[in-house]
């Protein structure tokens, strides 16, 4: 843990020498409340409107404890990977930081609203990529005039347009590594304070993979924090320098990425 | 093993000390209702365009495409002329009672329309919602507009409807943008709630079509509810039909429009009702909607 606090890479941003926090998890506690699984009679109409007057809860909700009690603070230019086996809560743990979850214990504090990219991302199928992507900008918040800048650029970072003009197509017609081309360079396009990628790296061919990996570092370099979840160590080591490693709802380990990886392999059994 | 983390920022402070030196907020807070409605003001484009994505989007697999907003309105019209028109010969003490009926259809088809994608706003759109952040309320608004979108087309070809069935054009179509309007608010508002309800119940989306059903038979869509009010012996009963919402726009627009339609209550009154359930609903299913902002991810 002491190389964490002495050799602080050039990328992290400080003010007087300090570094400065983006995101602050707090004994962070999440869980799910999962419906149904139950018996055909607990969801019918009659049962729901019974539920509705009498508010009381679905005999058949369970709760799965998530993440309990997870607590680190991300600096200003870090790219943080999240690994753990299957399960670990690394999904739910984006989640809950871009606010999308609410935690049941504990607080998450941000430096403005952090952005999930995740490669379930569905936008509209029957609209075409361009339609898509002047969507996704102005659901980010862009003015109409910085949309029509954007989208050009979105599609040509997508590489859509490799195999014909498929930016036109509606959506529907893309293969997945396509869409989530696509999907990955619509959150991109705008300068994030924090962003949190969710497998999405995963999705791509090779040459896609080098150029997605060169936008997350030109998004660190606009004093952004990045957090990637990925099952590929190997794109966990070219990218991030920190790695936070996850194990049933609990942070296991947290610190420069090679001893992480190294302790996660030996955990793992090797590759 | 976290500690060293806050180690290095100086001794002694927590994190949640930390994120205050830093003026760092907390995660999916809900904005205040005020901020709330200028970061929605804020997104009007998305929602705008996000209204027109959808619309085209359910025409994208019709050859004819966007001309079926037109031809939809057109071919209901025609149905129900032909049923209660030429085979029924329906008239009911109405005089223009083909005009009648398609005003009470196509304003209903509004509020129907509105309720059913309003219920499933926020729940059919979870994948968008977790992927993106934007006040949800743009979501249950886009349907409203888009519903608006296609209640203006019907309207072009009600205009012709009324003015071949020999109705005159007078001064008082001027009262039909106003009425449209409050009914769009209260459409908007109701939206905004079934989205939250729908949120949570998704069995909602099963039990809509009996309710609107009934709806649309106590609204007097395809009849006068005088028949109601014929077989009620209670008052409270007979004004509780004669309070019905999309009654109150129903016979607004007919009477706006239709020369001798007949009317439940005095215009007055019913243009008391309209602006009521407006800002009611209006006001009502927007702060409903607005304080369960923080938990639309959750699904």
């Amino acid at each position: 843990m002491a190389e964490l606090t002495n050799t602080v890479p050039a990328s992290v941003a400080t003010i007087n020498g300090e570094r400065i926090p983006t995101v602050i998890v707090d004994d962070v506690h999440v869980i799910y409340r999962v419906h149904g699984a139950g018996t055909a009679g607990a969801n019918s109409p009659a049962s729901a409107l019974k539920r509705l007057v009498s508010r009381a809860p679905a005999p058949t909700v369970r709760e799965v404890h998530a993440v309990k009690g997870v607590t680190f603070t991300a600096y200003r230019g870090e790219a943080i990977g999240l690994i753990g086996s299957n399960g670990s809560g690394k999904s739910t743990l984006l989640r809950t930081i871009a606010g999308l979850l609410p935690t049941n214990k504990g607080a998450v504090y941000t430096q403005g609203q952090p952005s999930l990219l995740g490669v379930n991302a569905a936008l509209l199928n029957d609209l075409s990529g361009e339609r898509n992507a002047a969507l996704g900008c102005l659901a980010m918040g862009m003015t109409p005039e910085q949309v029509k800048q954007k989208v050009p650029e979105i599609i040509e970072f997508s590489g859509i347009n490799e195999r014909g003009d498929f930016g036109s197509l509606p959506m529907r017609t893309y293969s997945s590594g396509m869409s989530a081309r696509l999907r990955f360079a619509i959150s991109s396009a705008k300068n994030h304070d924090v962003l949190l990628i969710d497998e999405a790296l995963a999705t791509g061919d090779r040459r896609f993979r080098r150029r997605s990996e060169q936008r997350v570092r030109e998004l660190r370099a606009g004093a952004g924090t990045v957090f990637l979840v990925s099952h590929q160590i190997g794109t966990i080591r070219e990218t991030c320098e920190r790695t936070i490693w996850l194990e049933s709802g609990v942070i296991r380990m947290d610190g420069p990425t090679p001893e992480v990886v190294e302790a996660y392999e030996a955990f793992m059994g090797g590759k | 093993m976290a500690n060293t983390a806050v180690a290095d920022t100086g001794p002694g402070l927590s994190q949640a000390q930390l994120a205050a030196r830093y003026g760092l907020s907390v995660a999916g807070k809900r904005p205040t209702l005020a901020a709330y409605t200028r970061q929605l003001w804020s997104y009007r484009h998305f929602i705008a365009a996000y209204a027109n994505a959808k619309v085209l989007a359910s025409y994208s697999t019709a050859r004819l495409g966007r001309i079926w907003q037109v031809l939809t309105p057109l071919t209901n019209a025609a149905v129900y002329y032909l049923i209660f028109g030429v085979i029924l010969g329906t008239r009911n003490g109405v005089p223009n009672f083909i005009a009648y009926l398609c005003v009470g259809l196509f304003v209903y088809n509004f509020t129907s329309a509105a309720v059913s994608g309003g219920v499933q706003a926020v729940s059919g759109q979870l994948g968008l919602i977790r992927a993106l952040h934007f006040p949800r309320a743009c979501l249950p608004l886009a349907v409203t507009l888009t519903q608006f979108q296609h209640l203006l087309s019907a309207m072009v070809v009600l205009v012709g409807i009324v003015l071949v069935t020999g109705e005159p054009l007078t001064v008082e179509w001027l009262l039909v943008p106003p009425a449209i309007l409050l009914q769009s608010i209260f459409n908007a508002g109701l939206a905004l709630g079934l989205a939250r309800l729908g949120a949570k119940m998704t069995d909602l989306k099963q039990l809509m079509p009996f309710v609107l059903r009934t709806w649309m038979y106590g609204s007097g869509v395809l009849y006068s509810v005088d028949k109601f009010t014929e077989n009620l012996d209670n008052p409270i009963l007979v004004n509780l039909v004669h309070a019905n919402p999309l009654l109150v726009y129903i016979e607004l627009i007919r009477h706006a429009l239709l020369e001798d339609s007949p009317l439940t209550s005095a215009a007055p009154t019913l243009w008391l009702y309209a602006v009521g359930w407006a800002l009611l609903v209006g006001v009502g299913g927007y702060i409903y909607f607005w304080r369960g902002e923080q938990e639309y991810g959750r699904g």
